[in-house]
């Protein structure tokens, strides 16, 4: 049985030693759906995308994907946390793109999309190689298999990342500002790729600064700030006409 | 200007390469270097043994010391308490204790405990050894007191490569189901590598010379019938008996060279392979980032 929302945050809270940087979070995301996370720097969205994954832990409230509380086991009223090795299957299945891209360096891009699904999904090399090609070339990058991370442009180091992430067959895509660290004339290719990813049904939570995409792409847009969830709903209504004045502000800042 | 630094350090090094066969301001060669006897001594089955006994030691010291060094580092950095205060209070240890005192302390081992037991403490004891053949094998204490030094120096250069990785690597294992061995194993530890190298050719080749320490202390060793030591202790060993100390001495110090100068080649090729896919490992980019760096300043 599957559960009714593949996300479900309930009265999230965070802080970092005396400052609260969530402020009870409440979202939920279906399965096929793209939902945008906007906000001012420091509002806390990235923290929220990290507690998603694990690589963050919640101080408050419960974080639940496709039914499980992530890193955690619920006894009675308490939340006790997973041992490292059930944490990692939970995090297996949640895939995430940084903004700096965060590739691995020392490995070619086909070992860096081969390297987790050989190593922690103990998928055999032969099916796992057959995949990462083909994403390489869904992903327009087909020809870099044997090329260092170093040796490409960060548009296309951001299109490994995808396609590293996406070899894991995630349930669930988290991108925290994935073009943000990029050319403007490099931004494009990113987001095509993202919007294709979205047509094909893929869940993603996006934290993004481009208004423009989060209007065309996302089913849902929530607006953060200070910890808090200000304004959500469609994107052609929160994005068009704001309700609240911050909200009005930011757009004006951004676009 | 460069060219002209290029002159005087060359004229320089040729003077002194002169200085050891010819005496300048009178004729005739330079007598007290004595090269004949160079020549002669270069490959003495003494000094064959002797420089085969210091790669022997020097490798399996640097193996445990690496491979300790590795293991105190990543417990260091555990997440159990227990692991990281006891790889510090390791640390401190062996590196805050001269290793000629270790030495002697590992050469006096069977003395200090004839019998080796394991049991539960002040208690009962299931087995015991007596440490008879420890005393009397050279290889097996030389190995452990040099590697068990090493080990802690070991573990802070390992610690400090690992530092110098990025963040965001870690983070990425993680987020791609990595667990902490296998994320240490495949991502951390080849990334820390590109910064251990360098510091551990250092210490292999300090280790090549520390080996030294290990006659005087444990005596000489029995090879083929022949009385011999390490490289040193050759050296040693020969002069000792005909005074021809200048000339002997010299030869120990050419098998050195010898050895750092192939350890240094080991060096540049384990250095190009840890450093694929990183473009800031060639020293011409670096040079070129510099200049382009001052070219910046303003004048
Ligand atoms: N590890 C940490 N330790 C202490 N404070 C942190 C830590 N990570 C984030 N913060 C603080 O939490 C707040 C929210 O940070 P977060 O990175 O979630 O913001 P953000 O919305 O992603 O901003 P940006 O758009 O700049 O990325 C900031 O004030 C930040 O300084
Ligand atoms: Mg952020």
């Amino acid at each position: 049985m599957s559960a009714p929302h593949l996300v479900e945050a309930r009265q999230v809270h965070k802080h970092f030693g005396r400052l609260e940087v969530l402020k009870g979070i409440n979202l939920t995301v279906e399965r096929g759906e793209v939902t945008c996370l906007l906000g001012p720097s420091g509002s806390g969205k990235s923290t929220f995308l990290r507690c998603i994954n694990h690589l963050e832990k919640i101080d408050g409230g419960e974080l639940l994907v496709d039914g499980q509380h992530v890193g955690y086991q619920r006894k009675g009223n308490k939340l006790y946390e997973l041992s490292d090795a059930r944490i990692s299957r939970h995090r297996a299945e949640i895939g995430m793109v940084f903004q700096r891209f965060n590739l691995f360096p020392h490995l070619t891009v086909l070992e860096n999309i081969t390297l987790a699904p050989t190593k922690v999904l103990n998928q055999g090399s032969s099916v796992v190689v057959a995949r990462a090609l083909a994403l390489l070339d869904r992903v327009g990058l087909a020809d870099k298999a044997g090329s260092y991370p170093s040796q490409l442009s960060g548009g296309q180091q951001q299109r490994v990342a995808i396609a590293r992430a996406l070899c894991m067959e995630p349930k669930l895509l988290l991108f925290d500002e994935p073009t943000s660290a990029l050319d403007p004339e490099l931004v494009g290719d990113v987001l095509d790729v993202m919007k294709s990813l979205a047509n094909d049904g893929m869940t993603m939570i996006v934290v993004t600064h481009e208004i423009g995409f989060a209007r065309e792409v996302a089913d849902t847009a929530y607006f953060m700030d200070h910890g808090v969830i200000v304004e959500s709903g469609k994107p052609q209504d929160v994005l068009v006409n704001p309700r609240t004045d911050r909200l009005r502000e930011f757009l004006g800042q951004v676009l | 200007m460069s060219w002209a630094i290029a002159a005087i350090v060359v004229a320089m090094f040729v003077h002194t390469l002169f200085s050891t066969t010819t005496r300048f301001g009178q004729n005739g060669t330079q007598p007290r270097f004595e090269w004949h006897l160079i020549f002669q001594y270069l490959f003495n089955r003494v000094f064959v043994f002797g420089a085969f006994i210091t790669i022997i030691l020097t490798a399996a010291a640097m193996i445990v010391g690496v491979a300790l060094g590795i293991g105190l580092a990543s417990m260091r950095l555990s997440k159990f308490g227990v692991f990281r205060v006891s790889a510090a209070l390791y640390v401190w240890f062996f590196r805050g204790t001269p290793v000629w005192t270790q030495l002697v302390f590992w050469g006096n081992l069977a003395y200090l405990y004839p019998t080796i037991s394991v049991g539960f403490p002040f208690m009962h004891s299931f087995e015991s050894w007596s440490m008879n053949s420890f005393e009397t094998n050279f290889f097996l204490v030389a190995i452990i007191a040099l590697g068990l030094n090493e080990g802690a120096y070991m573990a802070e250069i390992v610690r400090g490569g690992i530092l110098v990785v990025d963040h965001g690597q870690v983070e990425a294992a993680s987020s791609l189901g990595m667990g902490r061995a296998l994320a240490f194993r495949r991502i951390i530890l080849p990334q820390a590598m590109r910064s251990i190298i360098p510091p551990t050719g250092n210490e292999t080749i300090s280790m090549l010379k520390t080996t030294a320490l290990v006659a005087p202390v444990l005596g000489a060793v029995s090879i083929l019938g022949i009385k011999t030591g390490d490289l040193n202790e050759a050296a040693l060993n020969i002069y000792s008996s005909n005074y021809h100390t200048i000339p002997v001495l010299m030869v120990a110090a050419l098998w050195y060279l010898f050895l750092t100068s192939i350890l240094s080649v080991a060096q540049y090729f384990i250095e190009r392979h840890y450093g694929r896919g990183f473009v800031t490992t060639s020293h011409k980019r670096v040079r070129r980032s510099l200049r382009a760096t001052i070219q910046e300043v303003p004048r």
